[in-house]
């Protein structure tokens, strides 16, 4: 199908779209790079009285280091993200969770504000922002506020930012050099929507283990950060016996729906086998 | 602002222009405005790929873009790989390899391949089948473009 008529509106500044949004009073939709939100046009799914598209503010779209962080515009394409020296370096977790996001034209659109604005539980990039415990800049007309991910996630599609606000940016803490990072997923065919997704970052000194970053993809309405499950690894260490008991636990930890896709139970059943490949992965990236 | 505007943009190197709502797709404003059928509408929301073109010389969806938002881009399309009468040679390659059979994911299948041997010029038949996973194909069972495409790596390089 062809999507309703709406007014649209192409601002230059972040403050320009803030006052449409402010017109609008809750009726504009946020355009950013549009791979979900024109197909819910194209499907009538939403009908929005204007679309205010992102796409023409240069400023929104960036990479850059900052106080061991990495912080991107919202408006940085997914592909700029795969491509990226800097990420590579610092967030190599992110480099490698962006393969599985779509298809290689999906990403040359796909934005990293949008995908986590968007709030799909089985995307990838929120599993990510909620694993390394990031942070979302929204910004609206009385001013800032930065956002953990346990603070920014609500729902199923659903998040903390107001109907007047726009995210504006995503930081995100740089890996510790040295650090493994795996992000595993299942899904029916390459390119679609994770059944499940885990996000893993081990930090190994000598044989304990000093940090464990697990967080999940399509395993309930927002990813969920399996803390009980990183706790075992970084009391117990990084031996099979410990990453088998860190698997259970991470099934325990998540409450899934069962869909056309899976079932809720096979969905918990592959947080435990997931969670295991993805540490055993990980530890394999671990500098000696 | 849901009155027609004007877009004007570069497509295969000639400069076009056309009026049209802003709810127009971009893939129905190839067609339709500028009369360039090649690409074609499949699934109309990102999922078969058919409808695939290089925009800015990166392939991206034209069915789940806006016309409007293609205001001074530079687009390629499947009218645009041949050259002086030759086939580009990724054609001659599905051509070849038997990589099409109705043709009808092929202009997204080539403008899909031909972006994605410019990020791997030298791929592996994993990253080959990765690679062409973001176009769906009914007919070749995909052998047939797989082939295609390790086909045309080299010649791409070379040339």
């Amino acid at each position: 199908m062809k999507p309703p008529k709406f007014d649209y509106h192409a601002p230059k500044t972040v403050d320009e779209a803030l006052a449409l949004l402010t017109r609008y009073d809750g009726e504009a939709k946020i355009l950013a790079g549009g791979q979900s939100l024109m197909p819910l046009l194209n499907f009538r799914l939403s009908r929005p009285a204007a679309l205010v598209d992102l796409n023409r503010i240069p400023t929104l779209a960036y990479i850059k280091e900052v106080d061991g962080s990495v912080r991107f515009g919202a408006m940085t394409r997914q592909r700029a993200i795969e491509f990226s020296p800097v990420v590579a370096k610092r967030l190599p977790l992110l480099t490698e969770a962006t393969r599985w996001v779509g298809h290689l034209p999906i990403r040359t659109r796909g934005t990293i504000g949008g995908s986590i604005a968007h709030a799909d539980p089985s995307a990838e990039y929120p599993a990510v922002l909620t694993a390394l415990d990031g942070e979302v800049v929204a910004r609206g007309p009385k001013g800032e506020r930065v956002l953990k991910p346990r603070d920014f996630f609500q729902t199923y599609l659903t998040t903390n930012l107001a109907a007047d606000e726009i995210l504006t940016e995503v930081r995100l803490p740089a890996t510790p050099a040295g650090a493994g990072f795996a992000f595993e997923e299942f899904s029916r065919r390459h390119g679609d929507f994770a059944i499940i997704g885990i996000a893993a970052v081990i930090v190994r000194e000598g044989s304990r283990c000093t940090m464990a970053r697990l967080a999940t993809a399509g395993a309930g309405p927002i990813p969920v950060r399996l803390r009980a499950a990183e706790e075992i690894l970084e009391r117990e260490g990084l031996g099979d016996e410990a990453i088998a008991r860190a698997a259970a636990k991470a099934q325990e930890l998540v409450q899934p729906d069962g869909d056309i896709h899976a079932s809720a139970d096979y969905r918990r059943h592959l947080t435990g086998v997931l969670t295991g490949r993805a540490v055993k992965r990980a530890l394999t990236k671990v500098a000696r | 602002m849901n009155e027609p505007v004007t877009v004007r943009l570069k497509v295969n190197g000639v400069q076009h222009e056309g009026r049209c709502e802003p709810r127009k797709l971009l893939v129905d404003f190839l067609r339709e405005d500028l009369g360039l059928t090649g690409t074609h509408v499949g699934c109309e929301h990102g999922i078969c790929g058919a409808c695939t073109i290089l925009f800015n010389g990166e392939a991206a969806r034209s069915c789940i873009m806006l016309a409007v938002q293609a205001e001074g881009a530079e687009l390629r399309t499947i009218e645009g790989l041949m050259e002086n009468g030759k086939l580009h040679p990724l054609q001659e390659a599905f051509h070849e390899h038997h990589g099409l059979q109705c043709g009808f994911c092929t202009p997204g299948m080539l403008m899909t391949a031909l972006d994605f041997l410019r990020v791997k010029p030298e791929p592996t038949e994993a990253e080959i089948r990765e690679g062409i996973s973001a176009v769906l194909c009914r007919c070749t069972g995909y052998q047939g473009i797989i082939n295609a495409v390790k086909a045309a790596a080299p010649v791409m390089r070379g040339s």
